[in-house]
């Protein structure tokens, strides 16, 4: 399918020499992506190789010697257990779920408003959407934290996750309303013309057609803000303040401070952080890649 | 480096749905309070609350000392004439300059055109072979998984240790003494770019070959045919049909650069001393750790002032393409 795939077929290699030229190119194009594939596959396989490792091994020799190779399952053992990952994985998960679900509703009830639903100045404030893209979520920290504990001091919002889920939600809001907007927007207007004059309501169009013929849109932006929420570390930083609720990036992070060089349940503890991005990343390459170039090739 | 925000790279393909908008969606004749309200009241009071009302805050509190986030004292332009005579935040009396910002600077030049052209010349080249996919795969990796986590793969492999550090390890086998890559003050930064870089190449390399892609294959035979070699084919056609997708991945990588922060915090929190600091650590760094809430609020707005172009353009962009 490629287009620059072509020529090494054909066109060049008309003479001897031009096919020398050609074979010579082709062993330079596959050592340089070799070389690629290496760099970037070994330091993530490094720390996976270590995570299996002993302790008292990494201490004497490199992951790379693979001569001297013991595997064990205490590394992760021990994380899990006494350095408490098990528990980080679980908040993470509480963390993670609202903070995906909730925006995917939102966004989704608002990018139907701005598509299919007549109301004076919807392109202005669409644009403010836009605007509001962004917005680092710098600004939002300082007020958000003292408004919080002024108004509330008993309820203490950041001791829980309610902070967490709603400043997640709040900061996805501009980029999945312009995304599901413009996904919506190129749905057949005749179908949901169709709808209206058979009396359906405007919630009855959007839960019955637009909602439905929107999934892979919908299932694309998910697992973009799934990932998004499940890897972040800034906002559990400021929002989520009881360490029994912290979340495996804060749970890592102190591990590094506390065991800078216990790499055995570092690199243990970094694996039970990617284990997810990286399932939902094979599992789902294809929707992934596509809300990454959501709507681009067309 | 975990995922970028990638609201910009579909700026672009914006204006065409804008104008598909215009023409479609007027919907019925009469507009409708009661639906319109329904269906975006929800986004609409959190915008409000944490976005609108957040941002007109801080900006009022950078003029204020604030002292636990309280405006307790109007100190007009003080927090920025500080701000901008603090060495550590931008200090351009020596060479090379230094500071946070000027590390900001840094990662916008090497980082940005690095993984644009990596990102180019491996989907250019990978288009050629049969394992095309994989190569993808590979490079694509690194976006997928928590910034937290590139910061452990790669403090491990920049580890001075040789029995634990690959690099030094390689080095070694050349004689090199260990190098202490994040712990000296003149190669921080660069092995913190290169960390960057090698995150963020994947994502160049999926929007570029799906540009590349774009381009029909006949015009590219029919240049074939006329004698054009390889490098005329990429340096005045591919080159000039991607430039809009490369201006666009530009703009991203500059947000990205411009809100870095998780990769910083946990590789070298801001050090050794101060010299890996970025701009989004300063804020947190004043703000939370010195807890100098109209200080840290300053850098905040010089945050949002850096996006306010980037923003503008993304607007004006919009309404070009939702007019016409």
């Amino acid at each position: 399918m490629s287009v620059l795939a072509a020529p090494m077929a054909g066109s060049r290699a008309r003479t001897p020499a031009g096919r020398v030229v050609a074979t010579l190119n082709h062993w330079v194009i596959h050592i340089a992506l070799g070389l690629i594939g290496v760099i970037w596959l070994v330091p993530t396989l490094g720390l996976l190789v270590t995570s299996f490792r002993p302790r008292s091994d990494i201490q004497a020799t490199g992951w790379w010697d693979v001569f001297n190779l013991h595997l064990t399952l205490d590394n992760y053992r021990q994380v899990l257990e006494a350095q408490g990952m098990l528990q980080a994985f679980v908040n993470t998960v509480f963390i993670a779920v609202p903070s995906t679900f909730l925006p995917l509703a939102i966004c989704s009830l608002a990018a139907f408003a701005f598509s299919w639903i007549k109301f004076p100045f919807r392109d202005t404030l669409f644009l403010i959407v836009v605007a509001f893209l962004l917005v680092p979520v710098q600004v939002a920290f300082i007020p958000l934290l003292t408004t919080a504990t002024s108004l509330v001091p008993d309820l203490q919002l950041t001791r829980g996750y309610v902070a967490v889920w709603l400043a997640h939600t709040a900061f996805a809001l501009p980029f999945g309303i312009f995304l599901l907007r413009n996904f919506f927007i190129t749905l057949p207007p005749d179908m949901i013309e169709a709808a209206r004059i058979d009396g359906a309501s405007d919630f009855r169009v959007f839960s019955r057609i637009v909602l439905p013929v929107s999934v892979p849109a919908i299932a694309a932006y998910g697992i973009f803000q799934f990932l998004w929420v499940w890897n972040d570390l800034l906002m559990a930083l400021v929002f989520v303040q009881d360490s029994s609720k912290f979340p495996m990036t804060r749970a890592i992070q102190n591990l590094l401070s506390q065991y800078g060089t216990e790499w055995h349940l570092l690199a243990a503890g970094a694996f039970l952080l990617m284990i997810v991005p990286l399932i939902v990343f094979f599992s789902l390459q294809r929707y992934f890649v596509q809300g990454l170039l959501a709507g681009s090739i067309k | 480096m975990g995922l970028p925000m990638p609201a910009e790279l579909t700026r672009d393909y914006a204006a065409v749905g804008g104008r598909i908008a215009a023409r479609r969606a007027r919907g019925p004749e009469a507009p409708n309070y009661g639906a319109a309200i329904f269906f975006l009241l929800p986004a609409a009071i959190l915008l409000i609350v944490f976005l609108l009302y957040p941002s007109l805050y801080t900006v009022l509190l950078s003029f204020n000392r604030g002292r636990n986030g309280a405006f307790e004292q109007w100190v007009g332009f003080d927090n920025y004439v500080r701000l901008f005579g603090d060495p550590d935040f931008i200090n351009l009396s020596t060479f090379p300059p230094s500071g946070a910002l000027w590390n900001n600077v840094l990662w916008i030049v090497f980082y940005t055109s690095i993984v644009i052209f990596l990102g180019l010349i491996i989907a250019v080249v990978a288009a050629r072979v049969r394992y095309e996919s994989v190569i993808k795969a590979i490079v694509f990796i690194p976006m997928a998984i928590a910034a937290t986590a590139l910061a452990v793969i790669w403090k491990f492999v920049y580890s001075p240790d040789a029995n634990i550090g690959l690099l030094n390890a390689i080095l070694g086998n050349f004689g090199v003494s260990p190098i202490s890559w994040l712990g000296d003050e003149h190669l921080v930064n660069f092995a913190l770019i290169a960390v960057g870089i090698w995150g963020s190449v994947g994502f160049a390399t999926v929007i570029l070959s799906a540009a590349v892609k774009s381009i029909p294959a006949e015009v590219i035979e029919s240049a074939r045919v006329e004698g054009a070699n390889e490098r005329q084919i990429f340096f005045r056609m591919i080159l000039p049909m991607v430039s809009l997708p490369i201006s666009v991945l530009a703009v991203t990588l500059i947000v990205n650069v411009i809100k870095l922060f998780d990769l910083i915090y946990v590789m070298t929190a801001g050090g050794p001393g101060k010299a890996s600091r970025v701009i989004a650590f300063t804020m947190y760094q004043q703000a939370f750790q010195a807890g100098q809430y109209g200080y840290g609020s300053a850098v905040a707005v010089v945050m949002l002032v850096l996006l306010i172009p980037i923003m503008v353009y993304n607007v004006r962009r919009f309404r070009t393409g939702a007019v016409t």
